[in-house]
Order: C-alpha cells, then structure tokens, then sequence
C-alpha cells in the first residue's frame, strides 16, 4: 500500500493545472468561478482549445483522439481541470455519444462523427427522458418506425439540456412496441434541422434555460443514423451512463468551491466578526470539507480499482461518488448562501445577460441563490440519488 | 498510489483474521469476559507468538519493523472480533510512547518484554477535568534528589487495571495547559503510592481510575518535553481506532444485511422493502466514507509535520465518529427488537463503537479543532 503519487504522476498533474490556468482564457475561467452562465461561444472556444491540445477526448480510443492515459492521470486531468474552473468538454459530446459511436458505430460514422464531436464542429444534445419516463428509462415511448430508408419518428424528449444550441440529438426511440421494453429500444442521431422538431424551453427555478422541450412531430431519419443495430439501444444507453463514473463526484470542483466560499468568507462581516470567523459557520464549513475529503479517497479507492483491470466495467462503488459528490455540491451551494447573507435575496436576471446595469449588493452574492437553487438538479439528473440507492442495494448488498 | 497489500501484509492479515474467527465466536468472547482481567491471556500469548506484540517495534530493538498499515490490518481485524485484550493499551499507546520518548536503555529493557507477552502497560493520561485536551494535566511530578514523586489522579486508563506498569504523562513545570513542562513517567503498578480502582467500560473493555501519591516514576527521556512524544502517539491511536471502527462497522452492516435477507414479516424477506434497502445502503455509504479517511489517517500517521498531522487526525475522528454512530444506530433499528438484547451480538459492536466515539475525543471536538485550524483545504 503506497497512497503516495509516483514522481511522474505529480508531473503529470503539475502539467495538467499549467496547461488549465494558462491556456484557457481567463475571462471564461473567471465567470465559472462567479458561477455565472458560459455562452455557447465560450463552451466552444475552451473545448477547442483543449481539442488543439489533445486534451477534450484522453479517454477515447487512441485512433480517435485518445490518450491511453492511466486511471490516475484520467483523475488527474479532470481534477485539475475542475479546480481550475476550465468549462469541461461538452458532456453530451466527449462522454456520451462519443464514447457510444466510437464502440458501437460504423466506420463511415465514426469518421463523419467523431472529429466533429471532439472538436464541437457538431453540438449534441440528449434525448433520452421523456415526460412519462424519468427514472423508469426503458418504459420510454417515442417511436420510429421504419419506412423505406428512412425512420419517422414520433414522440417527445424532455429536459433535454441546451437543446437550444444542439446541431444534433441522440435519442433513444422505441423501434419494437411489441418486445420486451429493454430489447425494442434503437439509439438515433438525429440532426436538429430536420423539419418537424420543435424545442420549447423549460425554465427553471433558478430563472435560467438549460433545458428543454423536443417534440418530434414525423421527423424522417436516414437509417444510416442509426447506431449500432436496431434493437439493442438500451445496451448503448446502459454503456453511456456506466462511463465517465469517477468523474462524477465533482471534487476538484468542491474544492475550488470551498476556496471561494473561504474568500467571500472573509470579505463579509456580521457583527464585530468576519464570517469566516464565526465558530458555527466554520464548524459546518470543516464539516463539509471532511466529507470532501473522505470522497476524494473513496474516488481514488475506484480509481485504483480500474487501474487492477476493471476498467471499462462500471464499478457499482461509483454510485457513492455520484450520491456523496452531489450532496457535497450542493451543501457548498447552501454555505455560500449563508455567506452572502442578506443580498442572496434581490433576483438579478440581468447579471446573468451582462453587465448593463451595476449589480444591487456585493457582485458575488447575484449568483449565490440561483446557484442553490440550479444545484438541485444534480441529486436528479444522471440516475437520482435514489436510484443510486437501488443500484448499490442490488448490485453489491445483494438485497 | 495504490491500496494493494504487499504479499507479507497479505499473510499478516490473513493469519490474524483466522485468528479472530478461530477463538473470538460470540460465546467465546462471553468467557473471556467473565475472567479477572476482562480478555483471554492464553490468547494474549498467541499474539506474542504471532509476532503481533512486537509488530511496530523496531527489529534491532526486538520487534518486527510494522508500520501504521501493519496496525491497521491488525486494529481492524480485532474490531471484527471485538477483541478484549489490551493490544490498543499495551503496543499502540504504550509501545507508542516508548518508541517516541524512551532512551535506547529503555527501549532495550522493555520492548523485548512487551513483545514476549510478559509486559503489559497502560497509559494514564487523561484526568477528570481535562476532558480531550491532551495538555491539561494537574498531575505533578517532583523531584526529590534523584527521585520523581508523582501525585495526581488519572482517569479513564485504558486496561489500567491489570497493567504491570504504567506510563503517566505528569506536569514538570509550567501552568494547566501549558505544552512544556508535561513529562513522561514509567511507573511500576505495584510500587507504593499507586492505588487502582478498576472497573468494565460500557462494553466491557476494562479501564481504572488511578491515584498517584507521591509515586516514584522514572522518566522517559527528557523529562519535561514529553508533549509533543503524546500528541503523535494520540495521533497514532487514533489512525488505529479508525482501522478497529472500520472493523466493527463492517460487521454491524454484514450482520445487518443477513437479517434483512433472512428475516420475514408480511410474507417476505424485509430487505425487499425499499425503504429498508436505502438505509442499508446509506449505512454502506457511511462505512465507505470511513474506510477512505482510515486510509487517510494511516497514509498520515506518520507525518512529521504537527499541525498537518492534527488536522488530518482531526477529519479522521469526524468521519470515523460520524459514520460509526449512523451505522450503529441503523444496526440496531434495522434489526428491530432483536438488536435490544444482550444475546444477540450486533448491539455489542454498536457498545463498542460508542467508546470509539468518544476516545481521544469524540466528533464535535474534532470538529471544533479542524475549524479552529481553518479546515483541510487552504485558499
């Protein structure tokens, strides 16, 4: 046993955070850090920029952009890439449907796909939720069905997230109502022009649009998008959400979260004090950070366990970093709140547009309720927390 | 980084886990515990064959060389099997202190005794007001020519009752709290002056209060520089009670799902019911969390560093509290009416981990003092 880094390792990572605080433009970085919204042209300038350096894709297979870095490297460039507050590769693109096409598509797909997708020349969106199929996935109901060379798709997706700058969407669409629910499922890419797909936006409690509506009304789609063969989406799909799982804890992001709150900490005062000098608030404070702590281990835990030839199977285990890594992330959201006080309460739609008009109170507090509120949508999304529940209590405690 | 074991750590915690198994079934330990010392000697003589008793001593000095890993294979092995002889008093605090203060003569005449199984010693440290801070001590210790009188009462001395000797920490100079002037004392626990009142912890872990007047004490090392020798130790005990609570945590929860999976009520086993199955899980989530800070506390129990050294500790014994209360909790509630009695061994881990809790100083404590150093993450 060894927790130490090897020498290499710490260069690795001492390269990583050169590259992430050197590289991508400050003012991207900075608005991340406030917690205020990216633009879409922002996305795009960090992701290629990381592209140009082989760094949007390292967990690809190498013919396409991969780097064959180690598990601990993995960790390391997205730890470093958190606390740098660099906006990570688009999800949707480099963990999602990449990762899908490259093990289940054709070689005229992936050619067509793949570079554009790293290089986000093509924005994806998921369509996988739909009003009636939350956490029950598989009960979904938009179908295509075939006709000549082309699918008609009819259905709805929901929550679809920036829908509203996608080029394209997968989707998960039921091609045989008559088999079991999992096996009649076929993975789509649809191309956002295609008439008859409408996106409405779905504002959320925060005041902002992230997601969607898609309604897709007979939208005609060439069978060559079809990934894979019909039929066996569900297994796609389950191979999507079992990748990219250490990541999902979120450390370095919390960690760069609980600097800026030590920061804002000691600007406000209440009373003869700072904040960051009230015993109550930096016992919940230090609380939060020993929880943090023990993730980042349990993390390093599964890293070490892909690292022994787990690798590309889902380690159950992971389902902790997705509950505790989101429970962390938004408790740093509610001690920001108790930072800023008073002046999380004016609502400044504005501050999010530009920077138009001054912002009412101190400028770090516009972002600190929209945050909170925003923050709980990640105990929800990707499988929610209780879903997580249901899979460790089957998959490891055997109930 | 890796949590691999090596091949000799991997024998290591293969033999004392069959050890466990083989001599620590629920009825056995009931004996032990009906003994004067409250453990099994006979078995206190298998770990010196084991090679246990010497485990982190140095081997020039008689022992084996283990480092903190080796305790924590060792420590959570015995919290497995709630084991009752004084390990923790006699190698970890004890041994602790004699391998960070005591002069090399010392070490000759002890360590070999200790690893033979002949020496058992307790550390009495803590007195009545003191609670967890570990440099208020009113005990004093004098000298008279070439002799150091101690006068003073220690509380809470861990397996106090039965040790042969005892190691007091005792003020020199300097006022209540004071970090200089505390010095280390080896006692002899028939010597006159030292009277004993032994007694069973909740658990049935044996401990004393003990009375010093005018006790002769000989020092260890430098006799007024003994604080920084007992905050590292305190430090290494409580990387080994993180190891032992993993252990005890773990069976809780292994003896918990066996009875959802077995027990029936409305016509099946109630581990099919949701509610159930998600406080199983979230106890699994707490015992997890734990593990990885009794990594933590092992990968730093060694840091020289203080103040880095005490912060780490500190998160150790708020995770290590923190989840040990969740999980023992969940275990008895989980177990229903079942887990009330004293016939059924889950509520005996669960007594256990509430002494855990509550050594070297329970979550809100460390809590307090991890604020108090600004936390684990520096701006």
């Amino acid at each position: 046993m060894d927790l130490a880094f090897t020498k290499e390792e710490i260069a690795f990572r001492d390269e990583m955070r050169h590259i992430f605080r050197n590289e991508i433009p400050e003012t991207i970085r900075r608005k991340a850090t406030e917690g205020r919204h990216l633009s879409r042209e922002e996305i795009v300038t960090s992701q290629r920029i990381l592209n140009a350096r082989g760094l949007a894709v390292p967990h690809w297979p190498s013919e396409w952009g991969g780097r064959d870095w180690s598990p601990v490297q993995l960790y390391f460039y997205q730890d470093e890439m958190q606390q740098a507050n660099v906006p990570p590769p688009l999800p949707f693109n480099v963990s999602m449907v990449g990762p899908v096409i490259a093990s289940f598509g054709n070689e005229r797909q992936k050619r067509a796909f793949l570079p554009r997708i790293a290089n986000i020349d093509i924005w994806f969106c998921q369509g996988f939720s739909e009003p009636g199929s939350g956490s029950d996935l598989a009960s979904l109901r938009t179908s295509a069905k075939r006709a000549g060379d082309f699918y008609i798709v009819n259905g709805q997706k929901t929550w679809t997230t920036l829908a509203q700058y996608a080029d394209w969407i997968f989707c998960l669409v039921r091609t045989d109502a008559s088999a079991k629910q999992q096996e009649g499922i076929s993975f789509l890419l649809i191309d956002m022009k295609t008439p008859g797909i409408t996106v409405r936006p779905i504002q959320t409690i925060d005041g902002g649009h992230e997601v969607n509506e898609v309604f897709l009304d007979d939208v005609k789609v060439p069978v060559e998008n079809l990934v894979g063969e019909e039929n066996k989406g569900w297994d796609y799909a389950k191979f999507l959400l079992g990748n990219e799982r250490t990541g999902i804890a979120r450390v370095g992001t919390s960690k760069e979260r609980i600097r800026r709150i030590k920061e804002l900490a000691a600007l406000e005062r209440a009373g003869e004090q700072r904040v960051i000098d009230n015993p109550r608030f930096r016992e919940k404070l230090a609380a939060v950070e020993v929880e943090l702590k023990a993730l980042e281990l349990t993390q390093l835990r599964v890293v070490a366990n892909e690292r022994r030839g787990a690798r590309g199977k889902p380690d159950p285990a992971s389902s902790i970093l997705k509950i505790k890594g989101s429970e962390i992330q938004q408790a740093t959201t509610e001690l920001l709140m108790d930072v800023v006080g008073p002046y999380a309460m004016p609502y400044q739609p504005q501050f999010e547009e530009g920077w138009n008009e001054p912002p009412i109170g101190p400028d770090y507090a516009a972002p600190a309720a929209p945050t909170y509120f925003n923050w709980r949508k990640i105990s929800i999304y990707g499988g929610s927390n209780e879903i997580q529940r249901n899979i460790i209590a089957k998959a490891i405690l055997g109930l | 980084m890796d949590f691999d074991l090596s091949e000799e750590q991997s024998l290591l915690k293969d033999s004392v886990e069959k050890l466990i198994a083989q001599h620590y079934d629920f009825e056995q330990r009931k004996k032990y515990l009906q003994t004067p010392e409250g453990y099994a000697p006979d078995l206190w003589a298998r770990y010196a064959e084991m090679g246990l008793l010497g485990l982190p001593f140095a081997e020039a000095e008689g022992g084996f060389s283990g480092g903190a890993v080796e305790t924590m294979i060792v420590m959570e092995a015995f919290g497995r099997g709630l084991v009752l002889e004084p390990y923790f008093a006699t190698v970890v605090l004890a041994g602790g202190l004699l391998r960070h203060a005591a002069s090399a003569a010392q070490r000759a005449a002890l360590i070999p005794a200790i690893a033979a199984g002949e020496l058992r010693l307790a550390f009495a440290q803590s007195e009545r007001q003191a609670r967890y801070d570990l440099s208020d001590i009113a005990t004093t210790a004098t000298r008279e020519g070439t002799r150091w009188n101690l006068s003073g009462e220690k509380s809470l001395v861990l397996h106090g009752d039965s040790a042969d000797r005892l190691i007091v920490s005792a003020r020199v100079s300097g006022a209540r709290r004071d970090h200089d002037g505390i010095g280390l004392f080896l006692v002899d626990a028939a010597s006159p002056g030292v009277s004993r009142r032994g007694y069973a912890l909740q658990d049935g872990t044996r401990a004393a209060e003990i009375t010093l007047a005018g006790a002769a004490g000989e020092p260890l090392g430098a006799p007024d520089r003994g604080f920084s020798a007992i905050e590292r130790v305190v430090d290494e005990a409580i990387a080994a009670l993180a190891a032992e609570a993993i252990g005890v945590m773990a069976v809780m929860h292994e003896t918990t799902l066996d009875y959802l999976k077995t027990r029936k009520q409305f016509g099946r086993p109630i581990g099919q019911f949701q509610v159930l199955q998600h406080r199983a899980v979230d106890m699994f989530v707490a015992i997890e969390q734990a593990r990885s800070m009794a990594f933590f506390a092992t990968m730093m129990a060694g840091e020289a560093d203080a103040e880095e050294r005490r912060r780490a500790m500190a998160a150790v014994k708020v995770q290590i509290g923190r989840s040990g209360r969740r999980v023992g909790q969940e275990a008895i509630q989980l177990h229903g009416g079942i887990g009330m009695t004293m016939e059924y061994k889950v509520g005996h881990y669960f007594k256990r981990m509430t002494m855990i809790e509550t050594l070297f100083g329970d979550a809100d404590h460390h809590l307090g003092n991890l604020a108090a150093l600004g936390g684990l993450i520096a701006v």
